[in-house]
Formats: C-alpha cells, sequence, structure tokens
C-alpha cells in the first residue's frame, strides 16, 4: 500500500499550515457537517455577492485529508464566481469518486491534484469530501435565502 | 511473561486468519478484537458441517434434518447458558446481536405494565460510558414515555463518578443500565455494588456485557444483573447472534416484542397466546447457523478457561500500557492500571490524527480502530474528539505489540512531529 500517494507533501502542508481557517463574518449562511462515522466535524460559513463567492471560512476538527481539504477548498474557490466554484467542486467530486481512475486536470484543481491518490482509499474519501458538501449546502442556502 | 496463555503459539494456529499476509507482505497484527474478534477453526467448521449435513429449520420439521438442526440449536443454547451461569436454559435467549437485545429490552419495557412500566416521574439511569447502542435506546423509551434519563459521569481516570450514586439512583429510578467492561476506556465498572444499590430502590439492572463476555468469566447471578446483553462475535463467534439473558421472572414480567412464528401457543384471529420463555422472545426463523456457530465458539473459551484469557489479556494489556507511555506524545484514555480495565485501550498521539495514525498502521499489517468507537460522549467527556484504540484479546502476542509500539515511532517520524 503506498502511503506517499494518499499523503503527498501538499497535503502535509495545507494540513499543518491550513489556509484561510477560521470563522469570519460577514457570511449568508453557516453550516455544520459531520462524518457520523468517524466523528470529522466542519462549521463553514460563506459570503456571497453578487454572484461571486466572496469568503469560505471554516472551523474543523478531523485528519490531514479532511483539514487539507478544506484549507485547498477555499484556495480554490474565494474570488471565482458561483458558477464557475460549482463546476470547480464538479470536478473534484468527480476525481474523488473516480476510484483512482480519473486523471487529475491541474488547470482546474491546481493543489487539488494532490488528492488524486485519496480516491484509491474508499474509506478516506469521506474525509475529502467533508468540507467540499458543507460548502455546497451553506452555498445552495445562502443563494435559496436570497432568492425568498 | 507472567500471565501469557501457556499454549498460545498452538492457540494461534487455531485462527487461520492470523496467517494472513497483507498488502507489502506484512503479516496481519489484528488489534481490533474489541471491534470483532477473530474466528477459530472449529467456530468455521461447525458452521460448515450444519449446513452441509444438517441444514433444516427448527422446532417446525417433522422429519430426521429437522430434528438433527432443532438439537444443535437447542445445544446451543444449553452452551450459552453454561458459559454465562444461567440458573435456568430458557432464560437464554437468541437475538441479532447485542444492540438487537438492549432495544428489545427498552421496548418490552415501554409496553410492561405493573412494576414494570415507566411513565412520567420515573428514571432511568445509565453512564457517561456507554457504547451509542445503550444510550440511545434509552434517550428513545424516555423521549417516549415521559420518564427523565440520567447518568453517571466519570472521574479524570476514566472510572464511574459513583459519589452521587445516593441521589442518582433513587426510589423514582426504574431501570439501572450500565455497561460492565467500557468499549472506549477498557474500564471494568463495579456491576455488583451499583446493582445492590439499585436493588436496593425496586429498580431492575441490565447490564451490557459485549465487552466482558470475552474476556471475564461470567456468573449472571453474583453479577447482580437481572438482564444481561453479549454479541456472539466478539466472543470468536459469527456475527448475527447475540444473547439477551433475563431472570425468569423479569422476562415473564416482560410483554412479548415480535409477533411472529414460534412466539406463540395458539393463535386464533382475534387474539393469540403466547409461548414461554424462551421462545416467547423469538419469532420467526433464527439464525440457526450463527447460534451453533456461538455454542462452538463458547465452548471454545470455556475448554481454555476464562480465568486463564482473563490472565493473558491482563498480561499483553500492560505491556502495551508499558509500550504505549514510551511513545513521546502519546495520552492514554481510562485507567493506568491494568488491573481494573480490559483489553481495549484507546489513546492519543500528539499531532497525528487517530484516523492518520490508522491509515499507517495498516500500511504495516497493524489493524486498530480509529474514530469515536460508538462512545462519543465519553470522548467528548475527555475533550477528545476521536482516538486510536488497540483492543488485545486470548491470541495476542507481546511481539504484536512491539510491531504496534514501532509502527507508532515511525508514524511520528512520518508526519515529522518533533
Amino acid at each position: 500500500m503506498d502511503l506517499d500517494s494518499l499523503y503527498q507533501e501538499i497535503i502535509l502542508d495545507h494540513y499543518k499550515h491550513p489556509h484561510h481557517a477560521g470563522l469570519r463574518d460577514p457570511f449568508e449562511a453557516e453550516v455544520h457537517h459531520v462524518n457520523p462515522t468517524c466523528g470529522d466535524e466542519v462549521t463553514l460559513r460563506v459570503h456571497v455577492a453578487g454572484d461571486k463567492v466572496e469568503d469560505v471560512s471554516y472551523d474543523a476538527l478531523g485528519c490531514s485529508i479532511s483539514q487539507a481539504s478544506a484549507s485547498v477548498m477555499t484556495d480554490l474557490l474565494i474570488g471565482k464566481s458561483v458558477e464557475e466554484a460549482m463546476q470547480i467542486h464538479q470536478t473534484f467530486l468527480e476525481l474523488m469518486q473516480g476510484k483512482g481512475q480519473v486523471e487529475p486536470d491541474e488547470d482546474v484543481l491546481e493543489d487539488g491534484i494532490a488528492f488524486a491518490g485519496v480516491a484509491k482509499f474508499p474509506a478516506r474519501v469521506k474525509c475529502a469530501l467533508l468540507s467540499w458538501m458543507a460548502w455546497k449546502d451553506a452555498t445552495s442556502q445562502s443563494l435559496r435565502s436570497e432568492n425568498s | 511473561m507472567e500471565g501469557l496463555l501457556p499454549e498460545l503459539e498452538v492457540i494461534r494456529k487455531d485462527f487461520p486468519i492470523l496467517e494472513r499476509q497483507l498488502a507489502g507482505g506484512f503479516p496481519l497484527v489484528y488489534l481490533d478484537s474489541a471491534n470483532t474478534s477473530q474466528k477459530p477453526q472449529v467456530v468455521i467448521d461447525t458452521m460448515v458441517d450444519h449446513l452441509e449435513r444438517h441444514n433444516a429449520n427448527i422446532s417446525r420439521a417433522m422429519h430426521q434434518l429437522g430434528s438433527e438442526s432443532t438439537e444443535a440449536f437447542e445445544a446451543a443454547r444449553d452452551r450459552v447458558a453454561a458459559f454465562i451461569k444461567a440458573p435456568s436454559r430458557d432464560e437464554v435467549i437468541f437475538t441479532k446481536n447485542a444492540t438487537e437485545a438492549l432495544n428489545m429490552v427498552a421496548n418490552t419495557l415501554a409496553w410492561a405494565t405493573a412494576e414494570l412500566s415507566i411513565g412520567e416521574g420515573d428514571e432511568v439511569v445509565i453512564t457517561e460510558m456507554e457504547h451509542h447502542s445503550n444510550i440511545v435506546p434509552w434517550q428513545l423509551l424516555t423521549e417516549r414515555k415521559g420518564a427523565t434519563l440520567r447518568w453517571f459521569g466519570l472521574t479524570e481516570d476514566g472510572r464511574l463518578d459513583l459519589s452521587n450514586i445516593d441521589e442518582l439512583i433513587t426510589e423514582r429510578t426504574k431501570v439501572v443500565s450500565l455497561t460492565w467492561v467500557s468499549n472506549m476506556l477498557g474500564t471494568i465498572n463495579p456491576v455488583a455494588e451499583i446493582a445492590a444499590r439499585a436493588h436496593a430502590v425496586g429498580a431492575i439492572v441490565v447490564v451490557d456485557a459485549s465487552q466482558a463476555a470475552p474476556q471475564l468469566p461470567i456468573d449472571v447471578v453474583a453479577s447482580g444483573a437481572d438482564i444481561l446483553v453479549f454479541t456472539g462475535h466478539k466472543v470468536v463467534g459469527p456475527t448475527g447472534i447475540g444473547v439477551l439473558w433475563g431472570r425468569r421472572e423479569v422476562l415473564e414480567s416482560l410483554p412479548p416484542f415480535h409477533g411472529g412464528g414460534e412466539m406463540i401457543e395458539t393463535v386464533k384471529m382475534a387474539r393469540s397466546t403466547y409461548a414461554g420463555i424462551p421462545h416467547k422472545f423469538e419469532a420467526g426463523t433464527p439464525p440457526i447457523i450463527e447460534a451453533i456457530g456461538l455454542g462452538a465458539a463458547v465452548d471454545y473459551l470455556d475448554h481454555i478457561g476464562l480465568d486463564a484469557i482473563h490472565a493473558h489479556e491482563q498480561a499483553v494489556t500492560g505491556y502495551a500500557l508499558e509500550g504505549l507511555a514510551s511513545v513521546p506524545g502519546v495520552r492514554i484514555l481510562g485507567p493506568l492500571d491494568a488491573a481494573s480495565r480490559g483489553g481495549a485501550i484507546s489513546f492519543e498521539l500528539a499531532d497525528v490524527h487517530p484516523h492518520d495514525i490508522a491509515q499507517v498502521l495498516d500500511s504495516r499489517g497493524i489493524a486498530v480502530r480509529a474514530g469515536h468507537h460508538c462512545a462519543k460522549p465519553a470522548h467528548a467527556r475527555f475533550g477528545v474528539q476521536a482516538s486510536t484504540r488497540m483492543s488485545s484479546y486470548l491470541y495476542t502476542t507481546p511481539a504484536e505489540i512491539d510491531a504496534l509500539v514501532e509502527s507508532l515511532n515511525y508514524t511520528r517520524s512520518y508526519f515529522k512531529v518533533s
């Protein structure tokens, strides 16, 4: 079993020095997601202005994969349009659900390509997706409240 | 090392899976027995033999195979009764697992009348170190009946805080339900002492022996329990089979739960009458092969002797506690003396998350559990979100503990912990 394909340097760097960590104001939606099997948790806020992802802030408890994934995600999504961000979300989801058969697109996923190895460890895919699912949920909530 | 099973190498040969080589050519080091134990050849063979030569439904087939199958199934009940020193074989009820057994107790109590009935003003007492399966059924019961759920807290060193026992267990208490051995902290609880207090106020005592049955000699009467449950797969038996033992008077006072075949005396369209125990609580075709496998499993443990297994577990646990303490940054959750705990040791390793520890250990063939071990409140009590748990059993060797300790040091270097 190739541990190094799972724990890429990029992942360990993000784990030790997470980007955009902490909860910030302003925000339109806040969600709390839990991985019930292992107990990993994330509280995540989104600030969307117009159609732009102005900020994603979070407080996460969990393993290196889940923590690094939150960090990489905020790098990728902050500053993008909601539509672009949703596309990146979809690309990351396809990579993680690809059982290690999907070739990652560095232009789209940047540091996120380091998670290609995680897709080969089915037990860890949920770790990598925790904050991404939280972001999608929070963003949908913020868009719904904007439209109502 | 004193206390180890003298025939350890022979015992290991009884468990074919222990010869597994894992990815990278690493031999299996199985330290997850509190999760599920491995199975000896005799359990596997007994189940296969039954399927190959005797398979038939029980208690309702009037042919030779039917009577062979019934005989084997009921013989398994006898073996389980002997294993826990039940006064009567009729008090041994087969369930799917300990979770089902606990839920059966909580749900039949919801329908109980007279002395066992539970309602507003009544209280159920549990503890903060319970497995979720001994918390949630009681939450459901008390919420539905308007009763109150209370619990024993824990001391810093992972024992039950009994300082307020007289305030907790009062004349309002109807049920006290607790684990004998904690699946997370390893703590062995003073069940008989708590049961005596519960009985003094007229409460019934439910004991979750899922972690106790594998490693402590059990005498249900001496334990003080009115009801005691455990699961088959942790006592070297198969999954899909558990045991609910209850004192005859309690079981006879509880109403039936599942209705169906086998649990009846007679059925008319308007109403039915019910069979006596144990069949009253065993509606439908039971897990026959699994029960027979469990019979072989407890026979195997009885043959080695629970006193000897307990001594082995204590020796290995003591050795593991020392070994873990030698790893920088390890914090053990639960009692630190082997004499007052079982063979499950949960710990933290500074700056490495349990999932990451388990992943690195797995890459070296070592199987442990990482997460909350279905004991979130006990983790929360110690301000811990998740932990790593190693759990030994009668086939665990000191060399396997050495491999764990060495790999934890490797884990620290892999994650560059300074």
